[in-house]
């Protein structure tokens, strides 16, 4: 069957973080590892669409990515005489390599691959690198994104985020970063920066913070992808799999949260039934897994939380007791003043507006927009029209969005015509 | 094998107190003896305050001799460890016992190789 160019990209950039991962374990080095893989791709794209697809394309790109980078050592090995390096990985080829490759073409098998892509997230997400590195490296790594769309995605130059990426790969061989799951004691905060910058992505993907579109599925479908893969390699770790499952249900209603003219429409006003049913029951199976282990983190509690919201049939049947609860679990492990004022707003639910404006006022969160968007509609629903129409001009004259700049007009307007 | 240079940097905090300060000595000779029963040991030292420096440059193809620190900031290195590790995971742990030994900021730094 005939392979379209299209289609051998497709591969690439499915099989790019494990060839990369198993690559640079090999050779010991990012670039190097990038190199073969991206001679393999021109390989594939001269001779797929002749032989049609190999039974196990990341095996095939793998050995030819591998045979490549050896050819490469050997060949400046005699020019520059760099014969010990190319010696050590060509005994290292011998002694690793023969088994491992006999595994992943007949069986597809991939133990020690899975590995692999494991070190190479947590030495992306390495606590000496910079956030913004730490992302574009994992997007760029493991998940096969070029330069240019990583660029587009995070709205800076692309001459900015080739030099990140550049920069980052540097200081990772020249500080000597190691390529390694850390041990026990290190874990659980190494494993915490992994799950942020997935995390990040997703928001990112979630709310743009500037342009038009408020939700950038790309961004957004490629931090679950990153997810699936961390809760497949670390499946007995609950905040891995608490951080999928709130992926995939705020992923749900991505649908119902834009109304027909672009602006954002709030949980309780969205249309449930354009949510996406397959992925709140995958969502909430993980929930439940989660509390069977008994073992909760922040965002398996907000994982929970909305699972509980997705629970609901309509607005008025939200559990708001649950969630409240829920709320003071996660201030107990997590007390920031944003958590506090998701809580504030759910205590407004059960507590009436006059109980969440007093939680909210004891915040100081001045120009964050969703802290003057709260107080807004809880001085509405307290009558107090004159006063929350500055507080939504303090929330437009903090966001860029334009999805959630419609909807805040929108408030505003019906704000100054109940107060006039 | 990679060697580390643990810089540490003086910023603008207020002195500490005397017997605090010796202390600090004392935490410092301990840690200097772990890194050296450890075999990752090159060379440390500390250096006189910044008052104590001298600028040597090129002015015209002549050298010149200055008073004065290179760059007249609020922080200043004040002494250094060079360490032999085998990662940065490694020279980050010297680096943690360190900083709670001196009491200050430490910088971690690949040397180049060769």
């Amino acid at each position: 069957m005939p392979v379209s160019a299209h289609e051998i990209e497709g591969h690439f950039r499915h099989e790019y973080g494990r060839c990369v991962a198993t690559l640079v374990r090999f050779l010991g080095d990012i670039d190097l590892a990038e190199e073969a893989v991206q001679e393999a791709f021109t390989i594939a794209v001269d001779r797929w669409p002749a032989t049609g697809l190999p039974p196990n394309p990341g095996a095939w790109i793998t050995t030819t990515a591998k045979n490549r980078a050896i050819d490469q050592l050997r060949r400046e090995a005699s020019r520059e005489d760099k014969h010990t390096q190319a010696a050590l990985i060509y005994a290292r080829d011998q002694q690793h390599g023969q088994d491992e490759n006999a595994g992943l073409e007949t069986t597809g098998q991939v133990g020690p691959v899975q590995d692999d892509r494991l070190r190479l997230i947590f030495t992306c997400c390495h606590p000496a690198l910079a956030r913004t590195a730490q992302v574009a490296l994992t997007l760029r790594l493991l998940g096969g994104l070029q330069t240019p769309e990583i660029a587009r995605a995070f709205l800076v130059p692309e001459a900015t985020m080739a030099q990140r990426i550049v920069r980052a790969k540097r200081k990772i061989k020249a500080a000597a970063i190691p390529y390694r799951v850390p041990g026990d004691a290190e874990l659980p905060d190494r494993l915490e920066a992994v799950l942020s910058v997935v995390y990040l992505i997703f928001n990112e993907g979630y709310v743009a913070s500037d342009g038009g579109a408020l939700v950038r599925d790309d961004l957004c479908a490629e931090a679950i992808r990153l997810a699936r893969l961390l809760a497949e390699l670390m499946p007995d770790e609950p905040e891995v799999l608490g951080l999928l499952a709130l992926l995939l249900l705020t992923h749900s209603r991505r649908a119902a949260r834009i109304g027909a003219d672009g602006s954002l429409v709030l949980l309780p006003d969205q249309d449930r039934r354009r949510w996406d049913r397959d992925l709140i029951a995958e969502g909430q199976g993980l929930v439940r897994a989660c509390l069977r282990r008994n073992m909760p983190g922040p965002y398996q509690i907000q994982a929970a939380i909305n699972a509980v919201h997705s629970d609901a049939a309509d607005a008025a049947d939200t559990d708001w007791g649950q969630i409240l609860r829920l709320y003071d679990q996660l201030l107990a492990r997590a007390p920031t003043q944003v958590v506090a004022l998701n809580r504030a707003v759910a205590l407004a639910e059960v507590d009436g507006p006059a109980a969440g404006l007093a939680a909210v006022d004891e915040l100081e969160l001045i120009g964050y927009h969703p802290y003057h968007t709260a107080r807004a509609d809880l001085l509405v629903r307290l009558g107090q029209h004159a006063y929350a129409v500055p507080e939504y001009d303090a929330a437009l004259a903090a966001t860029a969005n334009a999805a959630e700049r419609r909807f805040l007009e929108r408030r505003r307007q019906a704000a100054v015509q109940r107060a006039g | 094998m990679t060697q580390y240079m643990l810089a540490v940097h003086h910023d603008d905090q207020p002195p500490i107190s005397p017997e605090d300060m010796q202390q600090s000595f004392k935490d410092v000779d301990a840690l200097n003896s772990e890194i050296q029963a450890a075999g990752a040991w090159v060379f440390a030292g500390g250096l006189h305050p910044p008052s104590t420096a001298t600028v040597v440059r090129v002015n015209d193809g002549t050298v010149v001799t200055t008073d004065g620190p290179f760059a007249e900031t609020k922080e200043q290195l004040g002494g250094f460890w060079i360490i032999e590790a085998a990662d940065l995971d490694a020279a980050l742990d010297w680096a943690s016992k360190a900083v709670v030994a001196c009491r200050l900021p430490v910088e971690v730094r690949p040397f180049q190789e060769g």
